[in-house]
């Protein structure tokens, strides 16, 4: 009889890496459907070339790096990194963009650091921030929501403006593209109008934007499925949500007229996604229980600020590199205190 | 429920399960206890020979008694018990001593240790027995000298010896807290002992509490063993009297069958990570312990055999049986019809914290609590080993406060004093990390190889230390033996340049001479 003498536990863990990532994925699927009936056939697109670039680039670094191909490819991290990217793209961004986002992301923010595992930055927000950085009129070019124009771009069309970066001749940017909601806001407020009258506009719906404002309402539910199946636990999303709406509430009381709501806040741009699905981000986040609430906070803040005075719409990218760069230090900051040590 | 705030101070005895405490993290596992209760216990008949390790409980073995080829009789001391801390183990049946070899053994996993091989010889005969009934008219001191003749350690399974825990220079313990909540899946042999025997595990309790001078007896089970909460307290209205029994029932959490977590549980208090649970006035010990404690003093029956779970999906009738000390697990299995299908492991514990055995001829020692056989399709892996990924679950789930994570690449790293700082020693090793880690890292394994490591640098350290001061104080007493000659002998000299002193010297010396010589034999005393 050959008996295996490894040691305990005997059964194996309840949970893989690839079983998480995938989890992930599965909770984007409501979120991105919302995408795709808001925006059109763009972000599949994304999606599609997003995934393909990254699972290249892996692949090559880890030939590269003499890793196994196998275990790293399953393990879907690089698909998640893709995924989340793709979310954050205008629909009808050119593949060169996705390109260069995922060489930053995979090549850059991942191998380069060590592979899986050894990312000291969270890489879908390294390649946003790099696109963006890099290329600030292209990112800006969000198509009008479903509701709100004269009529999105078809299957081909979409891919003709993807893949040769010109639109077809039928269709022009005035047309079919608008502010996002957090840019009109930017402006708007920037050229002295009051955040009421801007709010005025079409593209805002009840909370936040029209048409963003469901797809932040999937990712929530993307997001509570993740914390139900302890994929996640509560503690960023709830971090990020309530200092989101804590800080911005008073703001908003004393200037509403240059400061959101801080529903406006939530249900435009990235805090959700973020809070459920960029912020979660193990590798590059907190480990500790209080270091994922200080984490979460710091995310929220920095978002706010970015907002209110960066120069860019949205800062969440930028908000959760930031936090990426203190994550050791929190978490060492918050070791919990031993059984049975003094305080 | 409440968190636990109180930190080193002690509790009072009314303290003691007055209300349940949370520990920290934990894991909610499925029981699997039922499929081994469902036959009644039953006794294995005697194997063809008997293996008894010389050494079943932390410490040296004692000495030899008898000889090879000597016959012995049921229950007759085998080897012998210098002190508190050396455990006797005695003949579970009548036979003859066959030989002392080695033999494979479960603890240190892998390896071979000195057994002692009987042959029974079928008539089970008893050697003479003491049976004290009426032990509450004895002293601390006979009943703990009997409880450690009769070779009792911790069958719980970490086989610590009895009497060590009982015979302290403690202040004062006012409780004796016995563990009944069997935290790990699978196990029975508890659950069963307490059904079966419940009046002998509340009368062990009693009789050790009054080895204590304990004033209470606290009895923790799960919260889902009715039957046994049952039991215990129809028991108890028969055999105390006095009432000094407590029957708590615990949440089902793993591992708060871990002492320290049972002892958070039940009094909100932490036992200090550099003392005892003596500290807090409470000695913990298993109701298989109190139950054998019971046996051994008033039927003066040594602990010679013990209740095993045989489980897991690769046994065909999981069930638990009575074996004599000594019984290969091969017997056993064959008691429990044996495989159900090709076995990939076998372990002697449960599959959280439970040791694997390397052959089926290892046999039943004062601590094996349960045999778990594992068929490949239970332990097959998903994946590889994968680099951490800091996702945090090790720490949710650690009851201990650790960081297992961080330990965990301190100890890859080779930075082990810095493991060590992070409390790496505070590990218990329930599992509770490595079953939750989705890159599949085997922690416990990491974290027992460190503190291998550390143990062995402690040990050499401070063998260093201890050279390199005797060392240094010699060099300093040479040294200082060098000064005084110098400083004496410079006098000298100073004292001889000095004409005047010089001349004095020598007269000194002649009248010391002469002085001496007329004093005669008396004198030369000095």
């Amino acid at each position: 009889m050959k008996l295996a003498l490894a040691g305990p536990p005997h059964f194996p863990p309840i949970q893989t890496v690839g079983g998480i990532m995938r989890q992930v994925l599965y909770a984007l699927i409501p979120a991105i459907v919302a995408h795709l009936w808001f925006f059109g056939w763009g972000i599949l697109f994304q999606i599609m070339l997003a995934i393909g670039f990254a699972l290249a680039l892996e692949a090559i670094m880890l030939r590269l790096r003499g890793k196994p191909l196998k275990p790293f490819i399953n393990d879907y991290s690089a698909v998640v990194t893709a995924v989340l990217f793709a979310l954050c793209m205008p629909p009808l961004a050119p593949w060169w963009i996705t390109l260069t986002g995922m060489l930053f992301a995979i090549v850059i923010a991942k191998h380069l650091y060590g592979g899986l595992g050894f990312n000291l930055f969270n890489p879908a927000m390294v390649g946003f921030a790099a696109v963006i950085i890099a290329f600030p009129i292209d990112l800006s070019q969000w198509l009008a929501p479903r509701s709100l124009s004269a009529g999105l771009p078809g299957f081909l069309e979409t891919a003709q403006a993807i893949f040769t970066g010109s639109l077809p001749a039928s269709l022009t940017w005035d047309a079919i593209s608008q502010a996002t909601p957090l840019d009109a806001l930017r402006t708007g407020v920037a050229e002295n109008r009051m955040v009421i009258e801007i709010r005025a506009d079409a593209i805002f719906g009840d909370f936040g934007g029209r048409g963003w404002e469901w797809i932040a309402n999937f990712y929530l539910l993307g997001g509570l499925w993740l914390i139900w199946r302890r994929v996640i636990s509560w503690h960023v999303p709830v971090a990020v949500l309530a200092t989101t709406i804590l800080v911005s509430t008073p703001m908003w009381l004393i200037g509403p007229d240059v400061n959101p709501s801080p529903l406006q806040h939530i249900f435009s741009g990235a805090i959700v996604i973020a809070a459920f699905f960029i912020a979660t981000d193990p590798v590059s986040g907190c480990a500790t229980l209080r270091g994922k609430l200080i984490f979460g906070t710091g995310v929220a803040i920095l978002t706010l600020a970015i907002r209110r005075f960066g120069g860019y719409p949205d800062g969440v990218a930028f908000a959760i590199l930031l936090m990426n760069m203190i994550a050791p230090l929190i978490d060492r900051l918050t070791t919990p205190r031993a059984y049975g040590h003094p305080k | 429920m409440a968190d636990v705030l109180n930190l080193h101070s002690r509790p009072e005895a009314s303290d003691i399960g007055e209300r349940l405490y949370r520990f920290p993290g934990g894991l909610k596992l499925r029981h699997h206890k039922k499929i081994a209760c469902e036959l009644p216990l039953e006794r294995l008949p005697l194997p063809e020979r008997l293996y008894l390790p010389l050494a079943q409980h932390q410490g040296d073995a004692g000495e030899v008694l008898i000889e090879v080829g000597n016959s012995v009789l049921k229950g007759q001391p085998l080897t012998a018990s210098r002190d508190d801390r050396v455990v006797p183990i005695h003949a579970p049946t009548s036979g003859m001593i066959e030989a002392l070899q080695d033999w494979p053994v479960s603890w240190p996993p892998n390896h071979s240790a000195a057994c002692l091989v009987l042959k029974p010889d079928g008539r089970d005969e008893w050697c003479e027995r003491n049976p004290l009934p009426d032990w509450q008219s004895l002293s601390q001191d006979t009943l703990i000298e009997t409880l450690r003749a009769g070779g009792l350690s911790g069958l719980g399974g970490a086989m610590f010896p009895t009497a060590a825990k009982l015979r302290g220079e403690w202040p004062d313990i006012h409780t004796l807290i016995l563990n009944g909540s069997e935290c790990e899946p699978y196990i029975s042999c508890d659950e069963m002992l307490m059904r079966e025997r419940p009046e002998a595990v509340i009368e062990g309790g009693l009789l050790l509490a009054r080895a204590l001078s304990a004033e209470q007896v606290v009895i923790g089970i799960e919260d889902q063993m009715g039957a046994v909460r049952r039991a215990l307290e129809a028991a108890a209205k028969q055999v105390d009297a006095e009432q000094r029994c407590r029957i708590i029932q615990v949440t089902t959490i793993y591992p708060e069958g871990g002492e320290r977590q049972l002892i958070q549980v039940l009094s909100g208090h932490e036992v200090p990570h550099d003392g005892l649970p003596q500290d807090l006035g409470l000695v913990c010990l298993n109701v298989a312990t109190a139950a054998a404690a019971r046996d051994c003093i008033v039927e003066g029956k040594p602990v010679i055999e013990r209740i095993v779970t045989v489980s897991g999906p690769g046994i065909a009738q999981p069930r638990n049986l009575i074996a004599a000390l000594g019984t290969p697990v091969a017997e056993l299995i064959k008691a429990a019809d044996g495989f159900s299908s090709e076995i990939d492991r076998l372990v002697l514990g449960g599959p959280m914290s439970g040791l694997p055995l390397a052959s089926d001829q290892i046999p039943i020692v004062k601590g094996s609590n349960c045999i778990l056989a594992l068929t490949p399709e239970n332990t097959a892996r998903a994946q590889p080993e994968m680099p951490c990924i800091n996702c945090g679950e090790c720490v949710r789930v650690c009851p201990a406060s650790l960081l297992p994570q961080t330990l965990f690449k301190f100890i890859k790293a080779d930075k082990l004093d810095q493991a060590d700082g992070l409390h790496l020693f505070d590990c218990i090793e329930c599992g509770c990390c490595a079953h939750v880690c989705p890159s599949h890292i085997p922690l416990v394994d990491y974290y027992r190889n460190g503190k291998g490591q550390l143990r062995q640098q402690g040990v050499e350290d401070a063998r260093a230390a201890r050279a390199k001061a005797r060392f240094e104080a010699r060099e300093v007493r040479l040294e200082q033996v060098k000064a005084e000659r110098r400083k004496k002998r410079e006098q000298r000299e100073q004292k001889l340049q000095q004409p005047q002193v010089a001349m004095d010297e020598v007269q000194a010396a002649i009248a010391r001479a002469r002085q001496k010589k007329s004093s005669g034999d008396d004198g030369g005393k000095s």
